[in-house]
């Protein structure tokens, strides 16, 4: 059975070799500063004891005052998995490093963030719209997001 | 002589590109210089409309993600629910999801394989064949919930109904029969000449840049890595069956196929040994349709046909989920394709390409 690290477990491997990189954690996840982000992430990723070697999954939550930026972390030789998050605020221009260069696994998943949730990741070798098409305005899967007014109209109004 | 580089779109409506995938190829003549995969033509909002539906009603959300198996998607979901409000599912319910479940993996590389071939130049007649099977395995899943193709079987603590009588006998039928078809299959295609010929060596993925490009399912264990979440992390009662992870040596093309043709047989193997260990029961907990889960978030990822699938949910304590995210195994599996592809041929382009085996639905969500 693949061994769940706690936020708090991961905290204080982190808080050991990369001193201020974590804000906070809790049992699901540990919080990394957005400045430290990439390297917590290279540290895991090489680090013998730790071996992160496959990043499950990236993705983002809009929390209206700030974002959440998610990271599910599986190591397969220690067949162990945790969670790492940073905390973005401000809704203008959240922005982080992007982890591509430690996981080229990141590329399309921060993609999809950069076009529905409106995250910057600085260092992305193609940041561009995915799913949505160029051109398109605004972020539909923030909270705010609000369809724009059709230039049309149905028959029966709709 | 000089020769200037010609941009080829492939797709969207191409019928190589398994749905509305869209490859902008630079070419130099036959040869490939560059790849950019273009996606977002399926694109449906369905994270954004899950947040508006209630726990339940998402199920059919994704139903209509991978639908070539749907079964598994739905497996996927309401597992990340379980864990989110601690309800555990009654046996008989865990077992017959293993068995939807494996059927349906039977189901997808049967339609992988035939499409793969398809791809190859081999038209029709092996993708006809995959077909035929795959309408017998659908017919069991009309009996389980009267749908063949959006099941929306499971449910949050179990699954929809108790399978029909004449499911069993149905049941045994198939299992009897595949496996000589799959021998058929096999003989046909697996030391065919032109296949071994178009397929061996052709863009091969180390077990190293697949595990660094957070590529899962066959195609990972093609390029001979063992990680299988089935093993790795039992969900359901895949802790009760015994099977074997099949490997594959080098990365390529022929790998690929040939780790689908095996994964079906161990399939069959775990529906076999759930027929012999279940047993009569409730197939589900008794649960609210309209609940509210405590704040919180959870993931359970699956081996799903493709990959890895996990939900992640993220609960506010309402009825509808504040955040769901499919983590898609045909989107990331892609993240690969420039590097399979540039230095081959446009005709190998095709063939990797459905080697991959995704499946737009997903792709674009």
């Amino acid at each position: 059975m693949t061994t769940a690290v706690s936020g708090s477990d991961l905290a204080e491997v982190l808080g050991q070799r990369l001193f201020h990189s974590v804000t906070n954690s809790d049992a699901g996840a540990a919080w990394v500063t957005p400045e430290a982000l990439l390297d917590v992430c290279r540290f895991l990723h090489d680090d013998r004891a730790q071996a992160y070697d496959l990043l499950s999954s990236v993705t983002a939550v809009d929390y209206v005052e700030f974002f959440d930026v998610v990271y599910h972390l599986t190591s397969i030789a220690r067949n162990a998995a945790t969670v790492l998050k940073v905390r973005l605020y401000g809704r203008d221009a959240p922005t982080v490093a992007s982890v591509t260069s430690v996981w080229a696994g990141a590329d399309l998943q921060e993609r999809e963030i950069y076009d529905l949730l409106g995250v910057t990741f600085t260092g992305h070798p193609n940041l561009k719209r995915m799913l949505t098409w160029e051109g398109f305005q605004g972020h539909p899967l923030r909270r705010d997001y609000l369809e724009p007014p059709l230039p049309y109209t149905w028959p029966h109004g709709g | 002589m000089h020769t200037q580089p010609v941009i080829v779109n492939i797709g969207p409506h191409h019928p190589s590109t398994h749905g509305v995938f869209r490859m902008r190829l630079t070419m130099d003549g036959e040869n490939i210089l560059d790849v950019e995969p273009v996606i977002g033509y399926l694109h449906r909002g369905s994270e954004k409309l899950a947040e508006e539906r209630h726990y339940t009603q998402v199920i059919t959300l994704t139903d209509r993600m991978d639908y070539v198996a749907s079964m598994t998607n739905n497996q996927a979901y309401v597992l990340s629910c379980e864990q989110l409000t601690g309800i555990t599912p009654p046996d008989r319910g865990m077992y017959l999801r293993v068995i939807a479940a494996e059927l349906q993996r039977v189901v997808s590389h049967l339609v992988a394989t035939g499409f793969f071939l398809q791809d190859l130049g081999a038209f029709a007649t092996p993708l006809m064949y995959a077909m035929r099977e795959r309408e017998r395995v659908l017919d069991l899943f009309e009996m389980l919930c009267g749908a063949r193709i959006t099941v929306s079987y499971m449910r949050i603590g179990g699954v929809f109904q108790d399978a029909p009588g004449e499911f069993w006998p149905a049941l045994r039928r198939i299992l009897d029969e595949f496996p000589a078809f799959i021998d058929e299959l096999e003989d046909l295609i697996s030391d065919n000449e032109i296949v071994l010929s178009r397929t061996q060596g052709v863009s091969v993925i180390t077990g190293a840049d697949a595990v660094n490009a957070s590529i899962t399912g066959p195609v990972l264990r093609a390029s001979g890595v063992s990680w299988d979440l089935r093993k790795a992390a039992p969900y359901d009662v895949y802790d009760r069956v015994s099977f074997d992870v099949p490997l594959g040596e080098h990365g390529d093309n022929y790998d690929r196929y040939i780790i689908r043709i095996r994964e079906i047989r161990e399939s069959l193997k775990i529906v076999e040994q759930c027929v012999a260990q279940i047993e009569p029961g409730p197939v589900r907990a008794t649960t609210a349709m309209l609940f509210r889960p405590p704040v919180g978030e959870s993931y359970v990822p699956i081996e799903a046909p493709k990959g890895e699938l996990g939900f992640y949910l993220v609960s506010d304590g309402s009825i509808a989920p504040y955040r769901m995210h499919a983590r898609a195994p045909s989107l990331i599996n892609l993240t690969l394709l420039k590097q399979m592809l540039v230095g081959w041929k446009l005709s190998d382009a095709i063939v990797s390409f459905g080697s991959i085996d995704v499946n737009m639905g997903e792709v674009d969500r």
